[in-house]
Parts: structure tokens; C-alpha cells; sequence
């Protein structure tokens, strides 16, 4: 069965090592926050500049001087940091951020990711999806398989302006987790109860099945 | 001691010079460090064809957003410009010219242009529309696009404290794009919650030296929350 989104955030809370500094994106990737592992410590960026964004606050501990990335409300963890948002962006930029989870509209076999503009309609803003895609050593892109009118969204070229190109390496769907490389998708994990043809069906770029393909633990 | 004080006394004194068609560069997250008074004093100078630099354009009825209501922006760079219906409007009826840029090469190039570089490469927004008719040159074998540093005839900031010679904290992420903004303004006017003495803030803990600000005022903030979430206790 496809996976829920909260199993997708239980999956790519696996990726994340001890000791990684993560930025996690609007959506299902901050979901991502409430299954990491009690036997590591991550430490999550968010891009408005601070460095171990800690949970939600209590009522009494609202501060409207303590935001995330996503305007909201939040507290600092043990351990953070703050600084401007030239810092942020450097640290992003510079390749100091081990992970960065993002979702996207389209995903293409070289990599590429469009994620923040579709024609015709109002564009808001890349915000800051731009410079973490050109920045981040390890891009997981989080999306479902395919649209709702069941059109693939891993594609031979994106057809939606880009985010970014050839930088996205890992892929995890509600179907299953992809790795990027050599122009194609490689399958490398299978959500539990799909099949490698559902999958192969629903992906429009070319895949490549080798072996047995494992189901994912979630 | 006269010399180096930069405090004035009334939001007129602070946002004086200020004409129509000119460039401000504004600090602030979305709602968050933003010079709530500066803002206001802009909207009562009535000043328009404003170019203004800024992350975000506030929302309907408050923050960036009020300079809106009498069509006093002609031209608003931003990397994320989705939160006032107003905007919206003005984009689609031809009021408003947008130049999405994104958000890390819109810090930098408030840094850069307030560090006299004219201008940078950067990965980000190669391949995008953002790289489009801009320059590329490679180094190490990646494709990177030139960037024009951003310099405004005022920056207007929003900090913590500062004393009288203009050195400033800020306070948690209501830090965001202020640093950058006091270096980028011909004129920089901060507005903060508390002035003190020369001496009072250590001086390793300055985070904008005063060499940087022009003008100091003591506002007082209404500090609205765009999205308040707090956890079940």
C-alpha cells in the first residue's frame, strides 16, 4: 500500500546520521523531525538563521522574536545558534548542511527538480529553495509518486521551470525510494505491498530494476 | 561625545530625505524584526514609486503590506511574496513590479553591496529563470551565475538595543536580514526597543558596529505573529 504521509517522514528520518545538520522544508520534510531515532542527535537549520531549531513553545513561551523558516512559532534547542541571514545562506551555500529535505512538483532522471513555479499561476517565491538546492551535499526530495490524475512526477526533463539543476540524489515517494545517478532512476526500496510494476507503471523516466528490491521498514 | 551620537528625537528626523523613486532596503522576516515605526512614517511622508528590498512584503493591513494600501511601492525584489491579497492585485493589475530573487542571494547581495563588491557568482539559480541573461562562468568545473550586489538610498532596520553611537544587538531571529540592511543604506535608520549609553553593550557583542547607522530612534513595537503554534502542555 502507498505510504501515508507520515510514514514518508518515518523513512526519511532514517537517512539521518548521528550528528547530521538537517534542513527540513515546508510539508511532509518537517514531519520528518518527529521520527528521528532516540539513539542520534540531528540538528535541524532553518534559514531564517538558526542553527538547532528546538519544538513548538508552550503558550508562555511564545516570542514573536523567535520564528522558523515557515513563520511559525518556535523555541531553540540546547545547543543552537542564531545569526543573520547572509550566515544562514553561507552555511547552506558552503555545503555545511549535511541533509536538506525538500518536496517538488517534478523530478527528472539528471537530477533536476522543479519545485516552485507552474505558469500561468501566481508565482509567491522561491524563498530560499534555490540556494539550499544548489548548496545541500544530500537532497531527498519528498513527493507522491504521481499526480492526482495519475501523471507521473519522475520525469525524463522536467517540464516546470527549475529549482535547480542536477543536484537531487535520493527520491522517497509514498511508493518507494529512488536513488539518482548515471541519467536514471534507480530503484532501491519498494513501500510495503507495492509492486516493482505499480512502480515501473507509474514512473515516466527510465528506471532501472536490479535484483531483488527490498520493501522499506516503516 | 555630540559627534557620534546618531539618536533623533522624532520619526520625522528619522526618515528625513526620503523622496519619491527611491531605494529602501528593509530588514525582517516576514513580521518578524521589522521597523514598525519606520514603516509607518513612510506610509504618512506619502513618498511613492518606491523600489523596496525586502524578504517579504508583510501582509494586508500591516508590516511592508500598509505601504500598499496607497500604491507607494512601484517595484518590490523578494525572494517569497505570497502572504497579502493586495499584492497580489497590484502584481496582476500592473501597479506593482516584482523581481523574485532568491533568498540567500538576496542576503548577499545586501552584504556585498554594503562591502562595496558590485557583484558575485553563485551557484543558486543556475539553469532557473533566475539565471536567465546572466552571466556564467565556470570554476572547478560547476556553472555559476553572476549576481549585481543591492545597494538603497535608505536602510531601514529594526534592532534590540543600540546606544547612542549606533551599535547594535539584536534579539533572536528578528536578527534575519538587518545586519545586511544597516551596511546597504546611504542613509541607515534603526529603530530599537531600547537606547543605552556607549559602553553598556560589551563591544564583542555588537552585532552592526555603528559605523554602519546613521540615524537611531526608540520606537514602540506592536511585534504581531504571522503564524502562532504552540505545543499541548
Amino acid at each position: 500500500m502507498a505510504l501515508s504521509r507520515e510514514q514518508i517522514a518515518m523513512r526519511v528520518a532514517q537517512e539521518f546520521k548521528d550528528g547530521s545538520y538537517v534542513n527540513l522544508g515546508i510539508g511532509i520534510p518537517t514531519l520528518a523531525a518527529n521520527y528521528v531515532s532516540d539513539d542520534i542527535s540531528v540538528m535541524l537549520q532553518s534559514e531564517n538563521g538558526l542553527l538547532g531549531m528546538g519544538r513548538y513553545p508552550s503558550e508562555n513561551e511564545v516570542d514573536a522574536d523567535m520564528i522558523n523558516a515557515g513563520k511559525e512559532t518556535v523555541t531553540a534547542s540546547t545547543g543552537a545558534s542564531i545569526f543573520s541571514s547572509a550566515e544562514s545562506f553561507a552555511m547552506i551555500r558552503g555545503g555545511h548542511v549535511d541533509f536538506t529535505v525538500l518536496g517538488a512538483f517534478e523530478v527528472d532522471q539528471q537530477g533536476n527538480i522543479a519545485s516552485w513555479m507552474i505558469p500561468g499561476k501566481l508565482v509567491k517565491g522561491m524563498g530560499g529553495a534555490m540556494d539550499l538546492v544548489a548548496g545541500a551535499k544530500n537532497i531527498i526530495v519528498t513527493m507522491t509518486h504521481a499526480d492526482k490524475h495519475g501523471n507521473s512526477k519522475l520525469l525524463e526533463h522536467c517540464k516546470l521551470p527549475l529549482t535547480g539543476v542536477n543536484c537531487i540524489t535520493h527520491i522517497i515517494t509514498d511508493l518507494a525510494m529512488l536513488e539518482i545517478k548515471d541519467n536514471a532512476f534507480h530503484l532501491r526500496e519498494r513501500a510495503p505491498g507495492v509492486s516493482v510494476d505499480e512502480i515501473r507503471e507509474k514512473t515516466a523516466g527510465n528506471l532501472i530494476v536490479e535484483g531483488d528490491i527490498p520493501e522499506m521498514r516503516v | 561625545m555630540a559627534g557620534f551620537d546618531k539618536v533623533v528625537s522624532s520619526y520625522e528626523e528619522a526618515m528625513a530625505g526620503l523622496k519619491n523613486d527611491m531605494t529602501i532596503i528593509a530588514g525582517g522576516f516576514g513580521l518578524c524584526g521589522i521597523p514598525e515605526g519606520l514603516i509607518a512614517q513612510i506610509k504618512k511622508m506619502g513618498v511613492s514609486g518606491l523600489t523596496v528590498v525586502s524578504n517579504n512584503c508583510g501582509v494586508d493591513g500591516f508590516g511592508l503590506g500598509i505601504l500598499l494600501e496607497d500604491k507607494q511601492i512601484r517595484k518590490m525584489v523578494a525572494s517569497y511574496v505570497g502572504e497579502n491579497a493586495l499584492f497580489e492585485k497590484q502584481l496582476l493589475n500592473g501597479e506593482l513590479e516584482v523581481e523574485l530573487t532568491p533568498q540567500g542571494t538576496l542576503a548577499e547581495k545586501m552584504r556585498a553591496g554594503g562591502a562595496g563588491i558590485p557583484a558575485f557568482f553563485t551557484a543558486t539559480g543556475y539553469g532557473t529563470p533566475v539565471g536567465e541573461g546572466k552571466e556564467v562562468r565556470e570554476f572547478n568545473g560547476r556553472p555559476y551565475i553572476m549576481e549585481e550586489s543591492i545597494t538603497g538610498d535608505f536602510a531601514i532596520v529594526k534592532a534590540y538595543k543600540a546606544d547612542r553611537y549606533g551599535n547594535c544587538i539584536y534579539r533572536h531571529t528578528a536578527q534575519n536580514f538587518n545586519p545586511m540592511a544597516a551596511t546597504a543604506g546611504k542613509i541607515t535608520v534603526v529603530e530599537v526597543e531600547e537606547i543605552v549609553e556607549p559602553g553598556e553593550i560589551p563591544p564583542s557583542q555588537i552585532h552592526t558596529p555603528g559605523i554602519y547607522v546613521d540615524r537611531v530612534i526608540q520606537g514602540t513595537f506592536e511585534k504581531r505573529i504571522e503564524r502562532k503554534v504552540t505545543r499541548s502542555a
